[in-house]
């Protein structure tokens, strides 16, 4: 292991016991844990300058506004922003995402276009695609997905032959784990015409982002997947493409005047953050960012590989047990998804709960990427900087445990089971 | 929370070796029955003869919760009139509710454990609602 366990003293809710069992948490890569400072700064957000921001003329006021503009530095620097003004902040990724299809993409795409994403996307980068290409007659086409959990590369470049106005693709999958080559990618679709939108969610909490680096021309994150609070995410792009954008949602602070039949707008970020912001969350999300970097992302990405690295190896162990995505640690995030044989995902994940040990079942957001494996559902264990390999072996001896419980269920009928039962 | 209470030998058991599994043909109902966020899938087969249930399966996947709730449903109702399907629909509902099972529930009772896990619940009244609905349809095609 890279990191110490003394990490695990910042994390105030890991300490905790679930039926007299250490609870032992895998499940960050659908929400982290929040250190001890980051609660602390929504305590003393509260406590001591709680004030609505950008036009109160008195102290307080002043104070929440600095500080709620410094996090917007913070996340600024954090994502390689050439400005702090290219920081939108959002509820988070799906809100982020909505925002760029509802305005540039209103803005932009029309009957016949083509918008390019992939089978390994969240529901969050298709949803707002599906009712933007609905509404304006636009085409939606996907990178397919290998047998490996990487994309099919060949297969994209022969859909850039389409031309799309954007690529949509997420830089770690959050069931297979993939790390994709987006600067790769970017790269290609560039050349082909189209612009590039980034889903950062399950990469920025464990690794360096660079928006530079990436190509990115949109790139969305959450912050309560990075140690930041839940409600608080942001949108980055480029300065000039924000000005051109449309605004999202109107409301009071994203205008510059209203008259009665119209009104003219602020520049970006302001006219995409109508009404009052996120301002705590927005602060603790920095404060976050502050922790990350006090740590070291070198060292917290290295802990993650570190994890996901013996957990591969470990769970290989598991008779009957399939991973699904990358079998190895290369270009590979924390987030290992696996079936059991016989055994369905939720039955794995209420024995395991019984263990003290929090692992996520379902389609994790990601049915066409579950069908494309032919699964209904998977179970899956993800990772983040206070996790532990003991907690990898606790997971180990669980589904063992599992197995066990399940060994009478040796004849079950298996069609039409998906091999699940 | 004991998970005995919910992973009961009857239910395992069922889960392993369900009864009546598979397609009946002919059939007076073929009611389908879902829960989209587990990916839960059903086919519930009814034959229906002078007012009684003269034939009954099921297939589909699925945790195992719902295929033995799915396999002891089939047990249950073989041979009861359709009032008293209904009847057992109510009684299992209720059961789920928290009422305590009578007597008429026999091996079902065994399910009541899944109380104490809110989100399994869904996993055990699957068959029970597709069974429902499937009797209201074919009342209301009759």
């Amino acid at each position: 292991m890279v990191l110490g366990t003394g990490i695990r003293d910042d994390f105030p809710l890991l300490s905790q016991t679930v039926d007299g069992k250490p609870l032992v948490y895998l499940d960050s890569a659908a929400t982290s844990q929040k250190p001890r400072q980051v609660l602390d700064a929504l305590s003393e957000y509260y406590r001591s300058y709680n004030a609505n921001v950008h036009r109160g003329i008195y102290r307080l006021a002043e104070e929440a506004t600095a500080k709620y503009e410094e996090a917007r530095v913070k996340l600024a620097s954090f994502v390689g922003a050439a400005r702090p003004e290219e920081i939108v902040f959002t509820r988070g990724t799906t809100e982020a995402l909505n925002l760029v299809a509802a305005t540039w993409g209103r803005a932009n795409v029309g009957p016949g276009d083509e918008i390019l994403l992939t089978e390994m996307e969240h529901h969050s980068n298709i949803v707002p695609w599906q009712m933007l290409a609905a509404e304006r007659g636009a085409i939606l086409k996907y990178v397919p997905v290998t047998d490996e959990g990487r994309l099919d590369l060949d297969a994209f470049d022969r859909l850039l032959a389409g031309r799309p106005k954007l690529v949509g693709l997420t830089h770690q999958s959050n069931v297979l784990g993939t790390i994709n080559p987006v600067r790769w990618i970017a790269d290609l679709a560039h050349q082909a015409g189209a612009l590039v939108v980034v889903d950062a969610a399950q990469s920025a909490p464990h690794q360096r982002v660079d928006v530079a680096a990436l190509g990115a021309d949109f790139l969305a994150f959450s912050g309560h997947k990075m140690l930041g609070p839940m409600g608080i995410g942001g949108l980055w792009a480029r300065y000039a493409l924000l000005d051109a954008m449309p605004p999202y949602h109107g409301g009071g602070e994203m205008i510059t005047s209203v008259g009665l039949d119209r009104s003219t707008y602020k520049d970006p970020p302001y006219k995409f953050e109508a009404g009052t912001p996120n301002v705590a969350d927005a602060i603790a999300l920095g404060v976050a960012v502050d922790y990350m970097r006090q740590v070291g992302l070198e060292a917290i990405t290295e802990h993650v590989h570190d994890l996901t690295a013996y957990a591969l190896l470990r769970l290989k162990e598991i008779p009957g047990l399939t991973i699904y995505g990358p079998q190895t640690a290369t270009n590979r995030g924390g987030a290992v998804a696996f079936t059991l044989d016989r055994v369905h995902p939720h039955d794995v994940a209420q024995v395991l709960d019984g263990e003290g040990i929090a692992v996520r079942a379902g389609h994790h957001c990601a049915e066409p990427l579950h069908r494309r494996f032919g699964i209904p559902a998977s179970a899956r264990a993800s990772f983040h900087l206070y996790n532990t390999r003991a907690e990898v072996d606790a997971l180990v001896e669980g589904l063992h445990k599992v197995r066990r419980l399940f060994a009478r269920a040796s004849s079950a009928a298996k069609e039409g089971a998906h091999g699940a039962g | 929370m004991a998970l005995d209470d919910l992973y009961r030998e009857v239910i395992l058991d069922h889960y392993a070796h369900p009864r009546n599994r598979g397609r009946l043909e002919p059939n007076d109902v073929a009611m389908e029955g879902a829960n989209p966020l587990c990916g839960d899938e059903l086919v519930l087969y009814l034959r229906l003869q002078d007012g009684r249930v003269e034939g009954v399966s099921f297939e589909g996947h699925g945790c195992s919760i719902s295929q033995a709730s799915a396999s002891m449903m089939t047990e249950a109702i073989k041979g009861k009139t359709l009032d008293e399907a209904r009847a057992l629909v109510a009684s299992f509902k209720g059961m789920m509710r928290g009422e305590e099972p009578g007597d008429e529930m026999g091996d079902l009772a065994a399910l009541q454990g899944v109380r104490k896990f809110p989100v399994r619940v869904k996993c055990a009244t699957l068959p029970w609602i597709s069974l429902e609905q499937g009797l209201d349809e074919y009342s209301a095609r009759r």
